[in-house]
């Protein structure tokens, strides 16, 4: 059939790790970052100052209502003109933009959770007389925790999805890669991005199955059920503020 | 489950409605076991008995919203689950059952009125659209049956607007203005706060006393029963246990179980 | 390095009318072509015709887990091929249009889903024709509940058509990218699409928001 002929991997296959590696590293440091603005974010939109509410807002507002590819952009071309001084590692352009944007969507999530902890549990802490810190700690996150890790997965699936656009800014990811063998063996087009939809399709299959581990995990120590895989994973469209680029799944 | 085929010749002088030896299951739960039922055009019957005796599948079987397992149900001298072909009995295609139910109306326990529909609304569009009338006639229809079950001014509001009185009395004049020759009545007032149940079951009294509709109620207000019933059925097990007019049933019951369940009852209420 | 602004005024035109000729423009058209073919797909899933069904559910799921740039070059590339030669918009609107179909699929279902069964029991009762169930029962109901869903959808859609950078198409981002580079002045064009796109944007997703707060207490 035109466009799947098939071609000798083998020579390619050093490449092929190589692009790999560079993908899941940007995912990982980009969920990293993003969890880490996401909680920031999210926690100052429920502090009780005004000011800090509203410039979280501001902040969330801002990279979730401009484009992805804007911000990667701008990250790369627009900063260093403006600070003087650029990122070594190109890399590191892509992960601070997807850590910047998905961590604003999560800020979302965050404060969703954290305020769906029901608000009696407040009010016994502080009958119980715990300070604030203890209060988070020890009864309203491991409250909320199972309620961020469904969206979370989702917006971390998102973030895979959204890793091509290294390509954009000269990073060998395996999307590039992908674009190399394109160019070379061009009877395979239809083979090469298959394959490369079918990696992808699997990479998102392993966050869903981690989300729902960590799922089950933070649940039994609520002494929940644990939920099942296939709802999870087909799981449905939300119509809260969850939608980052690279669509929902 | 579907209907089971059969060489049962067609039937002649049966009743109204005619249960004959009627099965329902659901998966291993057997709810109805060789049940058989007549019930003459015209006649008001109340069916009572415990949660889980059978009474609302009856009515379910009826209007089509379940399956039978087993057995044949007749309407009318026709059979309701089945076609005749030739001289066999096979199981009902959807435009059989389609014309069969036009004759059945059913009153829901929680309304389902359309709420995307006002309530003039809601009363002429399965007129116009399942029996044909054309739609001044379905229109003047719905605003006299409206106006009898003294709801005239709330022709132009929305479902969501009234009480649940007033939706259920609604879902009444709805399922009158199709003009069925039967009417199933599953527990009309048991999601209703008590103060608007005599509002409903004041329409239904009328109803019951000017009209000659078929009426299957199943119902816990053993009172109405009582006033508008000419027959009583007491159910338990998907069987009946007893059955005659509302002064043997209510005053003077053989059966234990019938006397045990209504002193329970009827102490309670 | 300080904001040129008789540059940004210079370029604001050319990238306004990227703006309005394509991003707009794609974004519509492939809304349209999602929300028909969304509609076709969830009917064939709820419907469940034998093969067909497990087909358009597998495709389904595939689509909406794999990036759009892969999905853009599997078509952009592969189709001359096969002797079509479909332009880079078109391929973008189709790209678009076919993978958020996808999601508008799930939330058809969900729509439809949530109808209680009491609706389809009345409408049993009532004996009404099927075509006049879902045209005058179920749809109307299931429309009003996800149109939240699907507008935050739309938004996504039109935050991703910068993602046609990848195959050329002169929508505003990448007229922008464009007008940097040959003129070494990057921060004005970024920084307007920023602009655009959050001053578009962002009153939408209020709206949304208010909608769906709304619909919730109808």
């Amino acid at each position: 059939m035109e466009g799947f002929e098939t071609f000798e991997v083998g020579p390619w296959s050093d490449l092929i790790w190589e692009g790999l590696w560079i993908t899941v590293y940007a995912t990982v440091l980009g969920t990293l970052l993003a969890i880490a603005v996401a909680f920031v974010l999210g926690l100052l939109e429920l502090s009780r100052h005004v000011a800090l509410r509203a410039s979280a807002r501001i902040v969330v507002e801002f990279f979730r209502g401009t484009s992805l590819v804007v911000q990667l952009f701008w990250i790369v071309f627009a900063l260093p003109v403006i600070t003087g001084y650029r990122i070594g590692e190109p890399e590191m352009n892509a992960v601070i933009a997807l850590g910047l944007n998905f961590g604003a969507y999560g800020a979302e999530v965050v404060r969703g959770s954290i305020n769906a902890v029901p608000q009696p549990q407040r009010e016994a802490c502080t009958a119980l007389n715990l300070t604030a810190v203890h209060r988070f700690r020890r009864v309203i996150l491991p409250q909320a925790l199972p309620l961020m890790i469904p969206p979370a997965g989702n917006l971390v699936i998102q973030l895979i999805k959204s890793t091509p656009l290294m390509y954009l800014v000269s990073v060998v990811d395996l999307f590039t890669v992908g674009d190399e063998m394109r160019k070379a063996e061009t009877g395979s087009i239809g083979l090469i991005y298959l394959g490369l939809g079918v990696v992808f399709f699997l990479l998102s299959m392993i966050v869903v199955g981690l989300a729902q581990l960590l799922e089950n995990r933070a649940k039994r120590r609520l002494g929940q059920k644990p939920v099942s895989i296939v709802d999870t994973a087909l799981g449905d469209a939300s119509t809260s503020s969850t939608h980052a680029p690279g669509g929902a799944i | 489950m579907s209907t089971p085929e059969s060489t049962l010749p067609p039937a002649k002088d049966k009743s109204f409605i005619h249960f004959d030896d009627v099965c329902k299951q659901y998966g291993d739960l057997t709810v109805l076991d060789d049940l058989c039922i007549d019930i003459d055009a015209g006649e008001k019957v109340t069916l009572i008995g415990p949660s889980g005796s059978g009474k609302t599948t009856i009515l379910r079987l009826l209007m089509t919203l379940e399956t039978l397992s087993g057995g044949y149900i007749w309407v009318d001298g026709k059979p309701l689950w089945h076609q005749q072909k030739g001289d066999r009995l096979v199981p009902a295609d959807q435009k059989h059952l389609r014309e069969m139910r036009k004759q059945i109306g059913m009153v829901f326990q929680h309304f389902n009125l359309f709420p995307n529909m006002t309530v003039l609304q809601n009363l002429i569009e399965a007129p116009i659209r399942s029996l044909g009338r054309p739609k001044e006639q379905a229109i003047a229809r719905a605003r006299e049956l409206l106006d009898s079950v003294g709801l005239a001014e709330k022709e132009s509001a929305h479902p969501n607007q009234l009480s649940g009185g007033q939706q259920q009395r609604v879902a009444i004049a709805r399922a009158l203005a199709m003009d069925p020759k039967i009417l199933l009545l599953d527990e009309v007032t048991s999601a209703l706060d008590p103060e608007l149940i005599a509002g409903v079951l004041g329409v239904l009294r009328e109803l019951a006393e000017t009209t000659d509709i078929t009426m299957l109620i199943v119902t816990h207000e053993m009172h109405f029963a009582r006033d508008v019933s000419d027959r009583v059925m007491m159910f338990d097990k998907g069987k009946i246990v007893e059955q005659g007019p509302p002064s043997q049933i209510f005053d003077d019951p053989e059966h234990n179980r019938t006397k045990n369940f209504l002193s329970a009852v009827l102490s309670a209420g | 390095m300080k904001w040129d602004m008789d540059f940004a005024l210079e370029i604001l035109p050319d990238i306004l009318e990227a703006f309005l000729r394509y991003t707009l423009v794609i974004t519509s058209l492939a809304t349209l072509l999602a929300a028909v073919l969304g509609m076709v797909f969830a009917v064939i899933r709820y419907v469940r015709i034998p093969v067909l069904t497990q087909v358009t559910t597998g495709f389904v799921q595939f689509t909406r887990a794999t990036p759009i740039p892969i999905q853009l070059f599997f078509v952009y590339y592969l189709l001359p091929d096969y002797g079509l030669t479909i332009g880079a918009v078109t391929t973008g609107v189709l790209v678009l249009g076919v993978h958020y179909a996808c999601y508008f699929a799930e939330v058809y279902r969900g729509g439809i889903e949530s109808i209680p069964p009491g609706q389809w029991e009345a409408c049993t009762a009532l004996s009404l024709p099927q075509q006049a169930v879902w045209r005058r029962v179920v749809l109307p109901q299931a429309v009003r509940k996800i149109l939240p869903s699907l507008g935050n959808y739309v938004i996504s859609m039109f935050k991703e058509v910068p993602f046609l950078v990848f195959i050329s198409v002169p929508e505003m981002v990448t007229v922008a990218r464009g007008i940097g580079g040959s003129n070494f002045r990057y921060v004005e064009p970024l920084t307007i699409c920023g602009i655009i796109y959050l001053l578009s944007s962002y009153p939408a997703s209020v709206a949304m928001r208010k909608l769906e707060t709304r619909l919730e207490h109808a």
